[in-house]
């Protein structure tokens, strides 16, 4: 979990991924056989096996954010959102630049509370006026949400595990993967949240024969929610259906087969609003079969995201014989 | 050249005139070649990283819909049109260059409620004078496009014109075409920007640029109270975007072009918002991906028929093109 | 007329976007006779060539959507009522009080219920219900249901589709089966005619569903000239604007999204041949594949030609069987005419 605990705390919102790539490469470096940086920045690490199937496995590595738009004269800071936020979850909340420079995000007091957009918002950092907001940040900075990562016992609770936790897995199955019939592509993917647009180039040339998206989805557990039967702590949930995508029959039977043949607790997931990298990768080229195994997470682009260690670990079981074995779609 | 540049008629989806205009321009310049969506594409050869320069050459405008029996023409926009700045507007259709106006109904016959309501398009339509559909006939067809009738003005600092997104970019290209390059470059007036960057996707697929640079006329509010609402300001210098709904620029090739600009003291000023798209949103996910990023001229009452620029700004966004693409020769990004 | 049969028969068969190689089998037996390879895409999509004559072909892709709309099980809930959610744009309203059919093992009967009208205020009425509010009721326990059905299975209305008065047909998913008629006329007229393209007849997938499965399609077959089927609103009664009528012609669509030298060279053969039809102008996407289509790859010329429909997207469509046949018959002389390059940018 350390290496969760470190991910979720990396900054790297969506288009600045840099740093977060930097430590993934580091720490799969020893594991694979080959590492590639995209002109997307999608790291693209190859573990050969005995070339039966080309899988391809994605998580993506940027978060939610904030890009500065203008710097008012008593230095506070107007912003854009980068990905899909509600304003209603940014209230009073911590962020962070790249160079540690921290703030808050405010309200303006006479901004209507009932119909609140990102423009009622701002960025306090403290300063006094235009000149000594200068020196610490520039229009064109991205922000990203800054909170702690905290182990509840059976739940985990953080920033960014949308979708740090997939990346962590995918980072778990690399070191822990023995020898498969598989060559398998693990892609760490950039700007997910503004238009799954790293996964397009990334699956255009990897061309796979098989397709698994690893990242979080709602849960359907929390009082007076919208229907859901996704609920934490029930296992890896094999995705049906989202905004943007639906899974092919035959990755959906693969995935059922394998969790029930080795007892792995799964659930069937049908999201509503949101979509993931699948969208864009499925419809690659001449198509590519694929699936997506979601981890539920409440609070989905809050600062705190929780989700269930149990649930991590049936999708990292559940992954691992995925990959292990041939198969013929 | 903009006054050329911006009198020709070329409505997304028929930019045959602007194109046959650009062509004439250009044809000494390199290969050049039309592909299936209409885009013209001028290839100077060179060694050295292969460059794509974009810039649309499509405007917004009209397309006519129905005619009605009594001659009044109905229409719908292309493109992003706020209706309006429909009412009191004078049009001219490309295909016959015939006349119409889009009129709206005198005050003194509207009730309290019209007049504060906001303008309906679907109450709207053209009148050429036409007195029965059959004479209308004459002169329009269904599927016709128009577009609002502006002059070129020379304001002295300003220059007003309609069509200034994107012929701004379009000019630009011509002038870097004059000259030569240590690159493989590919400068492409793409076609449909207005209704989804359609022209610049297929262009990209099938030229692979490694860089691609989207040269705009871009959304300009300095004249609103709220300087934070401005997005760009004119007589600041080309704006060098970081993030739109269609891209976030490539951050080593943003940060060459600004040290390009302070290199060489030319003014310029970051895209402050990321409200609106252009071609780089579809060139930078093309294929296995392009390193992209886009420079504009801030251009006030964008897509209108009165739009306006700053002389200097455009002088300086074309310096920056230049000098940005000189840098690309020489040094590694 | 043969035909109508065949597509009352389509029309009944379930294939929701998502299971469009459920319509294999069907397609297979329609088309096998009449072309000369039959392909099947990694989505779902199914690809009929017939070949032409002599060398260097023009390829033609001719597509019609194989998806409709339905209804997807979201959960069983402890009484044994089936909450669901749709798959494309189904219109609530079209749902209280229907009968259902859910593909789940076995194909299981049950009905959307609605509050009785005793009990309802007058506030009540007045609402108009949410999917999210209505359940299906199969008449079974949880535990006997979850023997048959899981969540994840499609659903869709029971309905059986007849033949109205003269050669108006209704059913379930005229949209698109109707387009694949057209399909299926023109191959059947081209069977006869020498041409000199390589027609691809393709029933693609996901088009329900944000215009998906037809990028792979173009991305397999490469054409040189796209031409999309589809269905368009012939809802006069809801819509003063609107122009074309079912049993009236054929809608052939014009704008940015449409080559303008081909459909120009469409109108014409129309024209020439008396095929009765209405423009409709589309000043950017056109709603269908056609938009996708077009920038595919180095770029598609594109053609859209729309069969008038009434109700779309409800289970009562409405479709006139004469007009599919004018369709066909217009593209059947459009495929033929088409020698080579040197006609696309006439």
């Amino acid at each position: 979990m350390e290496i969760l605990k470190k991910l979720v705390s990396i900054y790297g919102p969506s288009g600045r991924e840099d740093m977060v790539a930097e430590f993934i490469i580091d720490n799969i470096k020893d594991y694979v056989d080959e590492i590639q940086k995209d002109v997307l920045g999608n790291v693209i690490a190859i573990k050969k096996g005995k070339g039966k199937n080309k899988i391809m496995l994605a998580s993506h590595m940027d978060q939610i954010g904030f890009m500065v738009n203008f710097i008012d004269e008593n230095g506070f800071l107007r912003f854009s959102n980068v990905g899909g936020i509600n304003p209603y979850s940014l209230l009073f909340k911590r962020v962070v630049f790249k160079n540690g420079v921290e703030g808050i995000i405010a309200k303006e007091q006479k901004a209507d509370i009932k119909e609140l957009s990102m423009k009622d918002l701002f960025i306090d950092i403290g300063v006094g006026n235009k000149e000594e907001a200068s020196k610490k940040v520039q229009v064109g900075d991205f922000a990203v949400l800054k909170s702690d990562f905290k182990d509840l016992g059976d739940v985990l609770v953080g920033p960014a595990f949308d979708d740090r936790l997939g990346c962590y897995i995918l980072i778990e199955l690399v070191k822990n993967i023995k020898d498969t019939d598989n060559d398998v592509y693990f892609v760490f993917t950039t700007q997910e949240e503004v238009g799954l647009r790293g996964a397009k180039v990334a699956a255009y040339k990897i061309q796979p024969d098989l397709a698994i998206v690893v990242d979080v989805t709602s849960t359907g557990d929390t009082p007076n929610c919208n229907k859901m039967v996704v609920k934490l702590g029930e296992g890896a949930a094999i995705k049906i259906m989202d905004r943007g995508f639906i899974v092919h029959p035959k990755v959906k039977d693969l995935l059922v087969s394998i969790a029930e043949e080795y007892n792995i607790k799964y659930q069937f997931e049908i999201l509503d609003l949101g979509t993931t990298d699948a969208a864009e990768i499925h419809v690659s080229k001449a198509g590519v079969p694929t699936g997506v195994v979601s981890i539920p997470t409440r609070y989905i682009h809050s600062d705190s995201e929780m989700v269930s260690k149990k649930d991590i670990e049936a999708a990292i079981n559940l992954l691992i014989k995925v990959l292990e074995k041939a198969f013929n779609l | 050249m903009l006054k050329k540049l911006t009198d020709a008629f070329g409505v997304s989806g028929c930019e045959k005139e602007i194109r046959n205009l650009i062509k004439e321009e250009v044809k000494n310049f390199g290969d050049v070649y039309i592909d299936k969506l209409g885009n013209l594409i001028v290839h100077k050869k060179g060694k050295g990283k292969r460059v794509m320069l974009a810039a649309h050459m499509d405007e917004v405008g009209f397309i006519v819909t129905s005619i009605k029996d009594d001659g009044k023409i109905k229409f719908a926009p292309v493109g992003g049109i706020d209706s309006r700045i429909l009412v009191s507007k004078r049009v001219v259709f490309g295909r016959t260059k015939i006349k119409g106006v889009i009129g709206y109904k005198p005050i003194h016959l509207q009730s309290e409620v019209e007049k504060n309501k906001a303008v309906d398009i679907k109450e709207l339509f053209i009148d050429i004078g036409a007195t029965s559909k059959e004479e209308a006939l004459k002169y329009v067809k269904i599927g016709d496009y128009a577009t609002f009738e502006s002059e070129y003005v020379d304001m002295g600092r300003y220059i007003k014109a309609k069509a200034l997104d994107d012929r701004v970019g379009c000019a630009i290209l011509i002038d870097v075409l004059k000259e030569n390059y240590n690159l493989d470059l590919y400068c492409v007036f793409t076609v449909q920007e207005e209704v989804g960057l359609r022209g610049a996707t297929v262009a990209a697929y099938s030229i692979e640029p490694e860089i691609g640079l989207v040269i705009e006329g871009t959304t300009c509010a300095d004249f609103v109270k709220d300087e934070k609402d401005f997005i760009t300001q004119t007589g600041k210098g080309p704006a060098i975007s970081v993030m739109d709904s269609s891209s976030i620029v490539n951050e080593r090739l943003f940060k060459r072009i600004i040290k390009v600009a302070e290199y060489y003291k030319i003014p310029y000023q970051l895209r402050r918002g990321t409200v609106g798209g252009n071609d780089a949103g579809a060139i930078h996910k093309s294929k296995v991906g392009c390193i992209t990023a886009s420079i504009s001229v801030p251009t006030r009452y964008i897509h209108s028929p009165i739009s306006m620029i700053n002389k200097d700004d455009y002088e300086n966004t074309l310096k920056l093109v230049k000098r940005v693409l000189e840098s690309l020769e020489k040094e590694e990004l | 007329m043969e035909g109508k049969e065949i597509l009352k028969d389509l029309s009944n068969f379930s294939a929701v976007s998502g299971s469009e190689f459920q319509l294999h089998e069907k397609l297979e037996n329609i088309f096998k006779d009449l072309v000369d390879e039959i392909k099947k895409g990694i989505l779902g999509d199914f690809i009929a060539v017939k070949k032409g004559e002599g060398e260097n072909r023009l390829k033609v892709l001719l597509t019609a959507h194989a998806d409709e709309i339905g209804l997807m099980v979201t959960d069983i809930d402890d009484r044994g009522f089936v909450h669901f959610t749709n798959v494309g744009g189904v219109d609530p309203k079209t749902l209280p009080a229907q009968e259902v059919i859910i593909h789940g093992k076995e194909k299981v009967f049950g009905v959307i219920g609605a509050k009785p009208p005793h009990v309802l205020t007058d506030k009540d009425r007045k609402k108009s219900i949410k999917i999210d509010e209505m359940v299906i009721d199969c008449g079974m326990t949880r535990d006997e249901l979850e023997k048959l059905i899981s969540v994840g299975d499609f659903i869709t209305v029971k309905r059986h589709s007849i033949g109205l008065l003269g050669d108006f047909i209704t059913g379930k998913a005229l949209d698109n089966r109707s387009g694949i008629m057209v399909l299926y006329e023109c191959a059947k007229e081209l069977k006869n005619i020498k041409h000199s393209c390589d027609v691809y007849f393709a029933a693609t997938s996901l088009e329900e569903r944000g215009l998906l499965g037809i990028k792979t399609t173009a991305y397999e077959v490469s054409p040189d000239i796209g031409i999309v089927v589809d269905v368009t609103f012939a809802d006069k009664y809801a819509d003063s604007d609107i122009q074309i009528e079912c049993g009236k012609g054929v809608e052939i669509t014009i704008g940015p999204n449409i080559h303008p030298e081909l459909s120009e060279k469409l109108i014409k053969i129309a024209d020439e041949y008396a095929i009765p039809y209405t423009i409709d102008v589309s000043p950017a996407s056109t709603g269908t594949e056609t938009w996708n289509l077009q920038i595919c790859q180095e770029g598609i010329p594109t053609l859209l030609v729309s069969i008038p429909i009434r109700y779309m997207h409800t289970s009562t469509e409405v479709v006139n069987y004469k007009d599919i046949i004018r369709a066909a018959r217009l593209l059947v002389l459009f495929i033929s005419s088409l020698k080579d390059w040197g006609d696309i940018y006439a």
